[in-house]
């Protein structure tokens, strides 16, 4: 929809990135200009111009830019991942991680890998996945330096990140040894191709899994368990559900019971499939 | 940027999107649907790719090249650039000869959509189409032909071709706001109510008028203090005088405050937060049964019956029915319940739903100098999205005090209604702006608003009381219905006097009695929708039945078979029903046999290999409805030889989706014997046709199109007494006929819409319901309809399609979550409307009936197919489960929660 806003810049040196006041990031945009513009907000500084590459593969591991388009990760990483014996077989679920997201193939032409982790909404499918990844996010703060946070500890509750005014998501990174391992996906919703309510992603490192719930907990959840035990997967989900009311998320796609009755079933699945050898 | 080959080099505006740009270049083809992505309508192909451009940020692609459907077979994937402008691409000839489309509002999206993706095209996801269920849609995607050319005389009876088909693919069909834009248009924008109840103490407007591009500003000072209804029907008394233009007491969150009229849409936008209101918050109460409890805040007190229609506003109530009828012999429903063999008592749920018509509420208002009819005055135009021009134009003209020779309103091909547009919303802000600017203003709705200013279906609770003897034949049927109608009593009385009649009149029982209350709250208003009130109250009842043929372990249709009325039988509903509704034909026993024989086909491949977590079971439900709305519904038809040969015929009722045009044109032309591209429909316009209530009740073909009959019938008499042989004695009448002797004979006819009829609805489902996720797979889908001598099988076909997708979401995932008044879901992503992938392909059987009332022995059939969807998805899921779903939508987490309970788990 059109925005009540006065100004557009198009970023193409970092010194563009250095917000006035009124100016947020524009990413893809295809969250920002599904909704009107909060209050307060008057100019955009579009990040498409900085031309960063989309995504790269080295001896380091993967890089992901922030305004890497969803569609770009699928034919990209995505496709990487797609032999399920190879270096990359880590990235077998990033298919599957996009098509969790309510949005159209024609959306995921433009909405990007670094708008959908700053939104740090519940059901942000990239947090899960990058999180499941144990992918660290660089991020360009507005001194010109940078920092780096665990993708997993971005998002603090549901739709806030830890970013302050200014800070920009450079790129998320995944060291060379995850790619090799293998990785498990999980998800439901009320609809099969609807929002989702809670969704599992794991990954196998050595003798011991990690699993991250997402969609079903207001911010990520992840959980260490020794491959094959469940009764331990039970453990660590009672001890969540026992945090307190605010545990398991709510809203019009699924009630706070059916979402923990349904990520322990999820869990318990993803934990199967990442047991044996 | 190129658009459709055209170079365009206007500027942007900072934060314009591709959509509005687009639109802003004269490209209409691109419509507004969601304007946030999530209904694929504004699909265009950008650099051959397709992609919302709602969600495009239109400075990112100056250099781009643009493709809408207006240019798709030119420009598009495998186009010609050499092709006539008219020319069709391959997809577009597809939809049309599947017939893939109703209001076709969708249709411009879905074609680039198609065109853009490489195959295999696996789902539709990002492309929501209301009016289908998505039948025709796959079939045109496989390439099936669904529709056929008639002979000359030939075209009743037959799948012939809407004559609106290739432009609505092609995206040049105007729809409502799509002819351009009058110069010195002024757009509208409203501030809402921040309370669900509240009364202006001081309002004060000045910065707002003072503020750039704005031309007027209203508050509730400034305009007329006439109340009215929202709601329009034949007779404006049939719904309560509640409601004001604008109005000091605020009802619910999101009712007007004020209105801001500007050069631009923002500039409205920013005048709206320079109105200064200073408000009293009074109390609010949400809930229905509290809101008719002593003590309960009052939404509306003061209103009478006699002078506003309003029950008893002391209580909050609208309109009330209490009414027990034992045929003589019997004892009443007590006494009846209690020496039955069986009986059930039960509580049955329904939620509010949004109609999501994929083109929201907008119109237009202008006027022309005079001299209108004697008047000497201006005449204001209006054009809006609505099912009925006659309607708002009288109730216009009472609001304005205008003539109404000085008020014309049209409406263009309207991108679906279901009802939500038998209510006058937005035309009344446009109207009394353009008479106060003198300048044309145009009011557009947000997808938002549709969900915060616009009516939902009325929530109901029902409690059934129901009892039969040994052998299943029923004693008793007792029915108390509570509806919420919210801050409004538009079509309060309407849809509960409807809602409780024929799904009470259904079943015979010596005992019954109904009673129903609809009741203001401080929510959102109800108003008119799909089925009228008989889907909720079907729901019920349906549910009662079955849970009773399975205590006496009778067979669902079996039970139904003993119980329902045959013709001969009185229509009863809390006492007999005296007046116009006829067994004009009576079809429900076939419908019954249908569906039972479909359902006892042996399992379907789907359930092969399903776990043990999955359990299966079938249900069945019916559902009856009169085929035109009751105390008169009136049309006038005139069909006149045009100068070219061809007839036209003028007609007042609107083409939403409906399909009446084209049947219109079949009648037409069936009657004069000639081809049916002879014949052209100019509906929905006051100034053209004569008077017609409108497209509500299913009332196009049955009322309109029996009109456009027996006018057709008469010309055709008259033509050829004028000149021997005009029209009987050729052979050959596919060639145009010289007629400068007879051009502009016509003839005319009308019809009031009595006596009327009654059509029938069976659905059956055989369902898999996992127990351990309340997950629920449609596995066999069967629909038979009792629609008398079908007019246009795709066309019927596709209503009922579409009617069952609809009864699928309201049944299984659409809600809208209301929480203190705040409506909370107010995007698609969070209103789940059926995509395609949600929706099975359901078997359609049509019953072997001959009406005596309808055209050429047709029934109405639009409305009805909805309503017995609900209760027999329920019913399938209750067989499969030992659980009972009582409340709607039957959602996987409400459903996993009913059978882990029942489980103990």
């Amino acid at each position: 929809m059109d925005l009540d806003i006065d100004t557009v810049r198009t970023a193409r040196t970092r010194a563009d990135c250095t917000l006035r006041p009124g100016e947020v990031f524009l990413g893809g945009g295809t969250f920002l200009y599904s909704e009107p513009v909060p209050a307060g907000v008057t100019g955009l500084v579009d990040l498409t111009g900085m031309g960063w590459e989309p995504w790269s593969v080295d001896g380091s591991g993967l890089r992901v830019a922030g305004t890497c388009t969803l569609e770009e990760l699928v034919s990209g990483p995505g496709v990487l991942g797609a032999d399920a014996s190879g270096p990359y077989r880590a990235l077998g679920i990033v298919g599957q991680c996009v098509s969790a997201l309510t949005l159209s193939a024609k959306v995921a032409r433009t909405a990007t890998v670094g708008g959908n982790l700053a939104l740090g909404l519940p059901v942000g499918s990239m947090i899960g996945l990058f999180a499941a990844l144990s992918a660290r996010a660089v991020i360009w703060t507005p001194d010109g330096g940078s920092r780096e946070v665990a993708v997993s500890d971005l998002v603090t509750r549901a739709g806030v990140v830890e970013l302050a005014p200014g800070e920009v998501i450079r790129e998320t990174r995944v060291t060379a040894a995850v790619l090799g391992q293998r990785t498990a996906f999980r998800r439901v919703s009320l609809t099969p191709t609807g929002r989702t309510a809670a969704m599992v992603t794991g990954r196998r490192r050595g003798d011991g899994v990690a699993l991250v719930l997402t969609a079903s907990v207001p911010a990520p959840h992840v959980l260490l368990v020794r491959a094959n035990d469940h009764d331990g997967l039970d453990r660590r989900l009672r001890w969540i559900t026992g945090l307190g009311d605010g545990t398991w998320y709510e809203d019009p796609h699924g009630s706070r019971e059916w979402r923990a009755a349904m990520t322990r079933r999820l869990a318990h699945e993803a934990l199967d499939e990442l047991g044996g050898a | 940027m190129r658009i459709d080959g055209t170079e365009t080099t206007a500027e942007p505006r900072p934060g314009q999107c591709l959509r509005t740009y687009l639109r802003e270049q004269g490209a209409t083809a691109v419509k507004k649907g969601c304007d946030a992505g999530d209904c694929g309508a504004c699909t265009v192909l950008l650099d051959g790719a397709p992609v919302p451009s709602c969600l495009i940020p239109a400075h990112r692609v100056a250099g781009a090249e643009v493709v809408t459907a207006a240019g798709l077979a030119r420009f598009g994937p495998g186009g010609d650039p050499d092709a006539e402008p008219g020319a069709l691409h391959p997809v577009q000839r597809a939809f049309v000869e599947a017939a893939g489309f109703q209001c076709g509002f969708c249709t411009a999206g879905l074609v680039c959509t198609v065109a853009g993706t490489p195959p295999p095209l696996v789902d539709l996801k990002g492309n929501l189409c209301r009016c289908t269920g998505y039948r025709s849609i796959r079939d045109a995607l496989a390439g099936r032909v669904n529709t056929e050319v008639a002979e000359p005389g030939q075209a009743f009876g037959r799948a012939v071709v809407a004559p609106a088909a290739a432009r609505v693919v092609s995206g040049r069909e105007a729809y409502t706001l799509d002819e351009p834009a009058p110069p010195g248009l002024l757009h509208v924008a409203v501030l809402g109510s921040p309370h669900p109840h509240a009364r202006i103490t001081r309002i004060d407007p000045a910065a707002a008028r003072a503020a750039p591009g704005v031309h007027l500003v209203l508050t509730h000072h400034d305009v007329p203090d006439t109340l009215y209804s929202t709601a329009r029907h034949e007779n404006r008394l049939d719904d309560p005088d509640d409601t004001r233009i604008l109005d000091p007491v605020l009802r619910f969150v999101g009712q007007r405050v004020a209105v801001a009229v500007a050069e631009t849409p923002r500039q409205a936008r920013a005048a709206l937060a320079l109105v200064d209101v200073e408000y009293e918050t009074l109390p609010a109460v949400f809930d229905p049964e509290a809101a008719r409890q002593p003590g309960a805040p009052l939404v509306h007190p003061g209103r009478t019956p006699d002078e506003h229609r309003v029950a008893e506003a002391s209580r909050n109530v609208v309109a009330q029915l209490h009414e027990e009828y034992a045929e003589p012999g019997h004892d009443g429903v007590a006494a009846a319940l209690a020496a039955s063999a069986a009986t059930v008592e039960g509580t049955w749920t329904t939620d509010r739903v949004n109609h999501v018509a994929l083109e929201t509420h907008g119109a237009r208002a202008w006027l022309t100098p005079g001299p209108a009819a004697g008047t000497g005055q201006p005449v204001l135009h209006v054009r809006t999205s609505t099912q009925v021009p006659f309607l708002v134009r009288d109730e216009l003209a009472r609001l304005l005090d205008l003539p109404e020779e000085r008020v014309r309103v049209v409406a263009g091909r309207v991108g679906g209604g279901f009802g939500g547009k038998q209510e006058l919303l937005v035309e009344d802000v446009v109207a009394l702006a353009a008479l106060r600017t003198g300048r044309p203003v145009q009011w557009e709705l947000s997808r938002e608003q549709q969900f915060t200013l616009v009516p939902c279906r009325h929530p109901m609770r029902i409690g059934v009381r129901a009892g039969a003897d040994a052998d299943g034949h029923l004693t008793a049927l007792a029915i108390d219905v509570l509806a919420d109608t919210g801050a409004y009593g538009n079509h309060a009385p309407g849809v509960l006097f409807h809602g409780v009649h024929e799904s009470m009149a259904v079943y015979r029982a010596p005992n019954k009695r109904v009673d129903a209350e609809s009741v203001y709250t401080n929510n959102v208003p109800s108003g008119a929708f799909r089925g009228y009130g008989l889907g909720q109250v079907q729901f019920a009842i349906e549910g009662a039945i079955d849970e009773l043929a399975a205590r006496l372990g009778i067979d669902p249709v079996e039970m139904r078979r003993r119980n329902v009325i045959r013709p001969g039988d009185p229509f009863v509903v809390g006492r007999p029903v005296d007046g116009d509704l006829e067994y004009g034909s009576y079809g429900l026993d076939q419908c019954l046999d249908l569906v039972e024989k479909a359902l006892a086909r042996g399992p379907s491949p789907a359930e092969t290999g399903l776990s043990g977590e999955w359990s299966v079971g079938r249900g069945v439900a019916l559902a009856m409805i009169a085929t035109i709305p009751p105390r008169g519904h009136f049309t006038h038809a005139r069909i006149t030889l045009g100068a070219d040969g061809d007839f036209v015929v003028d007609v007042g009722t609107a083409e939403f989706g409906n399909g009446t045009t084209t049947v219109h044109a079949q009648i037409a032309a069936t009657e004069l014997g000639v081809p049916v591209d002879r014949v052209r429909v100019r509906p929905s316009d006051t100034a053209t046709a004569g008077y017609d209530t409108g497209a509500f009740g299913s009332a196009g073909s049955v009322v309109a199109g029996l009109a456009v009959g027996r006018a057709a019938s008469a010309l055709k008499t008259e033509l050829d007494s004028l000149s021997a042989g005009y029209l009987s004695g050729r052979t050959d009448t596919t060639a145009q006929i010289p007629s400068t002797q007879l051009a502009g004979v016509g003839a005319e006819a009308s019809h009031d819409g009595s006596p009327r009829s009654v059509a029938f609805n069976v659905h059956g489902f055989r369902v898999a319901v996992h127990r351990g996720t309340g997950e629920v797979r449609i596995l066999r889908s069967v629909h038979a309809a009792d629609a008398g001598v079908v007019i246009n099988p795709e066309q019927l076909r596709g209503q009922i399609d579409g009617g069952v997708a609809q009864a699928l979401g309201s049944a299984m995932t659409e809600r809208m979550v209301v929480r203190d008044g705040v409506v909370v879901t107010r995007t698609l992503r969070h209103y789940r409307v059926p995509q395609l992938s949600d929706v099975p392909v359901t078997e359609v059987l049509f019953a072997d009936t001959v009406d005596r009332l309808g055209p050429r022995g047709a029934k109405s059939m639009s409305e009805a197919p909805y309503n017995p969807v609900a209760p027999a998805l329920a019913n399938a899921i209750a067989d499969a489960t030992g659980v009972r779903p009582r409340d709607l939508p039957i959602q996987r987490d409400r459903l996993w929660e009913l059978l882990a309970a029942a489980s103990g788990r």
